[in-house]
Parts: C-alpha cells; structure tokens; sequence
C-alpha cells in the first residue's frame, strides 16, 4: 500500500491535459457563461476514450457477444470480457466475480431479488444458506440513497423479514456504536454505503464487516459514490456484494456492475432468466451456467460495458491515489468556499478527512432550488432536491439542499466561481445579510 | 443576469414567494350545504408539498369556491404561485376557476412565449410566471398548488363533471 506516502496532487499542466480529455467541459451555458459543472456526484462527464471507444465497438467490431463463430462475434467477445477484467481489476476482485448490470440500481435489486429466490426455494440446497425466515433482520442505514434503502424494504415484506437502521449523527456520520445493538444474531444482511452521495461522509467498512462476520450477515457495500473518487478494493474491504455504476465513473449510462464473493455467485439463484444464462433447457426445466453469465440474461449493454471498461483504464492510468489527493484538495476548497458564505449550512461532515468532495448545503431562507437557479445562471451546475436520499434529509429536518459535487477535472479556480455566485445567492431574493443575522 | 432569469423572478413573484396570501388551512366552520375538498400534492423530485383546502358555495347550482387555503412549503416559484391563484380563484364560480386552471396550464406550456392577450388579463398577476415555462425543471414547482386546487375542487363533491378535469402534472 502506498497510502501511507505523499501522494502528488495533479499540478496545474496535468489537470489541464486531463480536462482537455473531456470535451463537454469546454461548452457554454446560460448565454455564453463558461460551464462550471459541480455536478459530477449525479453523473460525471466522459472523457473521449470512453466515447471513442464506444463508437468503435459499434464502427468496427459490432457483433453479439458468446455466440456465433464468426471474427465479429470473437472480436466483440473478446473486447466485452476485457473490459469486465478491467473493471475487476481496477476494484480489486477477480473477473468471474464481476456480474455486468444495467446500472447500480440493478445490481442491488438482483441481490434482494435472488435473495427473496432463495428463500421461495429456488437454487436448490447450496441457495438455502441465503433462504429468510420471518423474523430475521436486514440492517440498512439511515444515509441510504433510495437504491439501498427500498430494494430491501421490499425484501422484508416479501419475506416477513424485519428492517432495523444504523443512523447517523449530527455531521453526517454512520453511527458505528450501534452496530453492537442494531445488528444481532437475526441480522442476515447488513446494507451501507461507502459514501454517502449527500453528505459526502466516507464510512469505515472495518467495522462494519466485523461485526456482519460475527454475526453471519452477508454485507452489501454501495459503492458508487467511492469507486469514481478513491482507490478502492473490495475485496480488501471483505465485503460480500458491492454495486457501483458506470456513469458515475467516467463510463457510459446503462450500465453498471454488481460485485459478489465467487463462493457467493455460485450459490446465488438467477433473478433475469432467459437467453444466455443458461446451460440445458427442455420443455420442462433448464440448468444454469456458473457466475457471471448466470446473471446476465439476454443481450448485454455491450458497447457501454466496453466504454465502462475505458473509464476504468483512464482512471487507473491516472492513478486513483493522484485523483484522491486531488480530490481532497477540491473538499477543502469546497467547504472553505461555503463556509465564507454567511447563512450559508453544510449537511455533512466540515471535517475534510475521510469526505468526499460532495458538500450539500441550505441557505436560510432559499429554497435549495431558487438557490440552484442561481448558481445555474452563473454557469454553476449543481444538483438541488433531495438527492434519492428522503430519510436523510428529514433526519437533519430540510426537505431538500443544494450539492456541490467535484471529480478529477474540477478545478479550484472553479469552486472560486461556485463561491461568488452563492455569495450572491441571499441578495438576489432581498435578504439583507446584517438584519438577519 | 440572464434576461430569462430575470423574467422567471419578477418582483411579482418574489413579493408574493416572501408575503403568500391565503396560507395557514382555515379552521373557520362550514357554513350549511358548502362543500368543502382537500389536497395534498407533493414534487417527489424536490420534496416540496402544498395541503390545499377549499369551501365550495353551491349557490343555487351555480357553485362558487368561496375561501382557499393552504400550508405547504417549497421554492419561490412554488409559493408564489400558491399564493397568486389564492387571489386569482377566490369568489370564482367553478366554471371560471377550471378555465382559469386550464390556461395556467397552458401558459406553462407556452415555452415563454406567453398566450393570447385576452387569456393572459383572465390570469392577472400569474402572467408573472410566463418565464417560468422557460425552464422546463421549474414548471412543475408552478403548477402544484393549480393540481392541488383541482384535485380539491373534485374531492369537495362539488366539481364540474369529469370531463373538464385534465391530468394532474
């Protein structure tokens, strides 16, 4: 591990190479305003090797993937798996352990729903291990994006399992001291995220893994937030099941990835069945073929597949040490650049250590999205709402808050651009900054 | 300053987003034979919701929506235009108050280029909120309080017949 060394932050020539890699970058907005996307934290902008190499999938290679004997066919085969290796590696897990989805979404749905398979009876005597009983737990917490909070409501109703909560405390933080209490003996998954795409707060999985082993829990790690932003390694972590999206990486929509445990995905019943996923079908049954391809049914997105596999080498090539240094760089900025701002409240940690450079904000007295139409009008590309993430909110008492949210090819002169608009943000709609105090 | 920008915040509505009228549900009684309909809207992209109340007069079968009043909260958008059809539907007959529904409508669909000149003195200060259909993620914060006026209106009993009630945004 290199962690422990000094990291280079990018210097100004690198971030302006990587940046000319992005073309969306370059655009305007709003009637000629340079585009200063803070944004990234909902979908990241793609730098031309992905869109590249998604065209030349469709312009030179274009063919169904494990099927037909033809060059075509081996080419796209052959470009469809590298890319998967290339995911695997760039998080740490072996290729047959990473399961293509159509985004991350889906990658949590398949493990509820080949869960809830298990414990109708499907998969046979190696899936029992996975069967609920009515009275087990499924453990979530309450800085869940709805992705990792409703796929496993919907488990413990189909199931008679119950839904217990980690929660989090007043700067944004997964309360690790109720691990020992919420997760018990009943406990049989315990869900979290990496990072949470609202509060921007790095969660330390140690903790949570020891106590799921403990337990017996499988763990399920929402990893899109971390997997674009730091080095990760799953399987270093020892997590069971880990999702994290393309999009959010560099990579093309459509597709995601699901991680899972070889021993796991051997003994996890399919969800999508159907063409591809199979080995011997009659009239009456079928048998399945072994992980990953027992989980992916029907054609696959394979040109997004092939441009996810890009973004992985673009930001391994990059380093992902390099990017986090740089990164952490952006969350200082960020949180200095708020915090000049009088009225202006973070929801989320003002601690830069172990936090994204994700900050969600209120302005009091503006609704988060007059304040985003602001920001929008000086080229400022924010998100506003409730980011997927309603419990979260209400546990800090706003409906909704503006984010803020960088990746490799923010720049600070940026967050400078971000800051004076917000600055503005509380005179525009005639709040008098000394009356109000 | 974009001038789009400064068309969707006109002072109309910042004076009306800081100042609603008609918020705070009443508890007044209901006078003998008045209908009286409720609603809850919520944006599920922002969170923003309205609880909308009104008191219907059946008049002598030419009812008239006699009081609106509301709770909620949300954006500016949101608010003032609560706020502006509270003014612009109370003591309407209800025929008056779904056309008034339908060219608010309209003009959200305008993509700012604003509606006839006799529709546009029907609605008052809502032509205010003419720029607001420039920006297509705001338009919805403009018409919750109108599908919460709606859907009121139909839950009150007192309503029009079906076929004047277009689709909730």
């Amino acid at each position: 591990m290199s962690a422990h060394l000094v990291t280079p932050v990018l210097t100004g020539v690198e971030l302006a190479a990587v940046r000319a890699d992005f073309p969306l970058l370059s655009r305007t907005v709003r009637g000629g305003r340079p585009l200063v996307y803070l944004d990234s934290g909902a979908t990241s902008q793609k730098p031309d090797v992905v869109l590249d190499s998604e065209q030349d999938f469709y312009r030179q290679r274009n063919a169904a993937v494990h099927r037909g004997a033809h060059q075509l066919a081996e080419e796209a085969t052959e470009a469809f798996e590298a890319a998967r290796a290339e995911v695997a590696s760039f998080v740490g897990v072996g290729s047959d352990e990473l399961v293509w989805t159509s985004n991350a979404t889906a990658a949590i749905n398949l493990v509820a729903y080949a869960i809830g398979n298990a414990t109708a009876g499907r998969g046979g005597a190696a899936a029992r291990r996975f069967a609920l009983q009515p009275g087990d737990q499924i453990v979530v917490t309450e800085s869940e994006h709805h992705a990792n909070l409703v796929p496993w409501q919907e488990l413990a109703a189909r199931t008679g399992a119950t839904l217990r909560w980690i929660g989090v405390d007043d700067d944004g933080r997964l309360r690790t001291d109720q691990l020992a209490s919420v997760v018990t003996d009943r406990t049989r998954v315990l869900a979290f995220t990496h990072a949470s795409n609202v509060t921007g707060a790095v969660t330390d999985v140690a903790p949570f893994v020891a106590r799921a082993r403990e337990v017996g829990a499988l763990t399920m790690l929402d990893a899109c937030q971390s997997v674009p932003n730091l080095p990760v390694d799953l399987a270093a972590l020892g997590v069971d099941f880990a999702a994290f999206s393309g999009h959010k990486m560099l990579g093309p929509t459509g597709v995601g990835a699901l991680y899972g445990r070889r021993e796991l995905l051997e003994a996890l019943p399919p969800v999508m069945t159907g063409g591809s996923m199979v080995e011997v079908v009659t009239m009456e049954t079928a048998t399945y073929a072994p992980p990953p391809q027992r989980f992916e049914a029907g054609t696959q997105m394979i040109a997004q597949a092939i441009g996810m596999g890009a973004a992985a080498r673009y930001l391994a090539e990059l380093g992902m040490h390099g990017v986090a240094a740089h990164e952490a760089e952006l969350t200082r900025a960020l949180l200095a650049a708020v915090a000049s701002v009088p009225h202006v409240r973070v929801v989320g940690p003002l601690d830069a250590a172990d936090r994204l450079a994700t900050v969600s904000f209120v302005v009091d007295g503006v609704h988060a999205h007059d304040v985003g139409q602001v920001l929008d009008d000086a080229g400022v590309a924010v998100r506003v709402g409730h980011h997927c993430a309603q419990p979260l909110h209400r546990r800090f008492g706003v409906a909704a808050t503006a984010r803020a949210s960088a990746s490799v090819y923010t720049t600070v002169e940026e967050i400078d651009v971000f800051r004076e608009a917000l600055a503005g943000v509380r005179g525009f709609f005639g709040l008098n900054e000394v009356a109000t105090a | 300053m974009t001038n789009a920008m400064e068309q969707l915040y006109q002072q109309v509505i910042l004076d009306h987003a800081k100042f609603p009228h008609g918020r705070g549900l009443t508890t007044d009684a209901v006078a003998p034979g008045h209908a009286i309909g409720e609603s809850h809207q919520v944006n599920p992209t922002c969170g923003d919701e309205v609880t909308l109340r009104v008191d219907i007069d059946p008049a002598d079968g030419v009812p008239v929506l006699r009081t609106v009043s509301w709770e909620g909260q949300g954006c500016s958008i949101s608010q003032a235009s609560i706020s502006v059809l509270t003014d612009l539907v109370t003591g309407a007959e209800l025929t008056e108050v779904d056309r008034l529904a339908e060219t608010f409508r309209q003009l959200m669909h305008a993509r700012g280029a604003g509606l006839d000149p006799d529709q546009e003195d029907a609605l008052g200060d809502a032509t205010a909120f003419t720029g607001v259909a420039k920006y297509p993620a705001r338009i919805k914060c403009a018409l919750l309080g109108w599908a919460a006026l709606r859907d009121a209106v139909a839950r009150s009993g007192a309503g029009l017949p079906a076929t004047t009630s277009q689709e909730l945004p």
